[in-house]
């Protein structure tokens, strides 16, 4: 069983709550079409669980079959640094099919940010050694593809369907529960 | 799952095609850690993700010298078209003829199937196996026991080299 080597720190993009009774990380690729069905799933997980549940999204770019791959992921670190890595998230996903420079440069101008700013930090690497470092630390932790999910910390081997991964985070909370008790 | 080759035992030598008109043998390695990757076939899923992984880890793996080798029992020619369709930037060996000799050297051949178990080996830059894991034959791997199994590679084994 793998676990999560890297700890969820100020760093990390967090949806949720420190006190949250559940902390979900994915290794994900913005060009990867697996990640991209798994987009959708992990909204309706969060809707599921509300509060209960944190969201955690590191980068794992595998550049040779996904060109685009290293520059989205810079573009969403790009928009974090402006405090809007969630939206560039999801207009990255949810664009996924018209992925390239063109579409990331519009969706940096669909949040108000500079599209020449953003090529400059693109053609300069900005970004890239945080892109990296996720990178790294997602092989340390056994990720061995994308998407790959951590539930508090161990990495969950079943399927990321809807119904997989909200019965493994069930699992793992009623398992919390017990040792509370 | 077959008993692969442990920790201490020499890395059985070898001579396999590495394109349709080259080889590569083990001992022209000697000096520097090799990483070898038994897995069971070109195009079949897992494999795709496993060898696109490696191809991503390689400058890791490059970091402390190492060479990675993949190895199967596909023919070169199909070696080269998977190599060059997953723009893979290590060599990939065909155990193809006799079939398989290699991978049931090191205990990683499944005789009923007809294909290698996926099986990783680190080998040290004296030619002793330092690590070898074998997985589950549809789970890949991952990286993360290679790179630890580098980074415990004593130091001084380094200066081998001529």
């Amino acid at each position: 069983m793998a676990h999560l080597k890297v700890p969820v720190t100020s760093r990390d993009h967090v949806q949720g709550s420190e006190s949250a009774e559940v902390t979900l990380v994915e290794y994900g690729d913005f060009e990867c079409p697996h990640c991209g069905r798994a987009y959708g799933v992990v909204k309706q997980v969060q809707v599921h669980f509300g509060d209960r549940l944190r969201f955690v999204y590191r980068h794992f770019p595998l550049r040779e079959i996904h060109p685009q791959a290293e520059a989205a992921a810079e573009t969403s670190e790009f928009a974090a640094a402006r405090h809007r890595f969630w939206e560039m998230h999801d207009l990255l996903f949810e664009n996924q099919q018209a992925l390239g420079l063109p579409l990331m440069a519009e969706s940096a101008e669909a949040l108000g940010l500079s599209a020449a700013e953003l090529r400059e930090a693109l053609a300069g690497g900005q970004y890239a050694s945080k892109v990296q470092a996720d990178f790294l630390g997602g092989v340390r932790s056994g990720v061995n593809g994308t998407p790959t999910f951590f539930i508090d910390g161990e990495r969950h081997e079943g399927s990321y369907e809807l119904a997989g991964l909200v019965s493994a985070i069930e699992l793992r909370v009623s398992r919390v529960g017990i040792r509370r008790t | 799952m077959a008993q692969i080759l442990a920790r201490g035992a020499p890395a059985p030598e070898f001579t396999l095609p590495v394109t349709p008109d080259q080889t590569l043998s083990l001992s022209e390695l000697r000096g520097k850690p090799v990483i070898l990757a038994f897995y069971p076939a070109d195009w079949s899923p897992v494999c795709g993700d496993q060898m696109a992984l490696y191809n991503e880890v390689l400058p890791e793996f490059k970091k402390h010298g190492a060479e990675l080798l993949g190895i199967s029992v596909d023919g070169a020619w199909c070696h080269a078209a998977f190599a060059k369709d997953r723009r893979l930037h290590f060599p990939l060996l065909a155990d193809f003829e006799p079939k398989g000799e290699v991978s049931r050297k090191y205990g990683a051949y499944r005789t009923k199937e007809g294909f290698s178990e996926r099986a990783l080996f680190v080998i040290d830059p004296r030619g002793t196996i330092w690590w070898s894991y074998c997985s589950p034959i549809a789970v890949n791997p991952g990286a993360d026991g290679i790179l630890e199994a580098l980074e415990s590679l004593p130091r001084a084994a380094e200066p081998v080299t001529r």
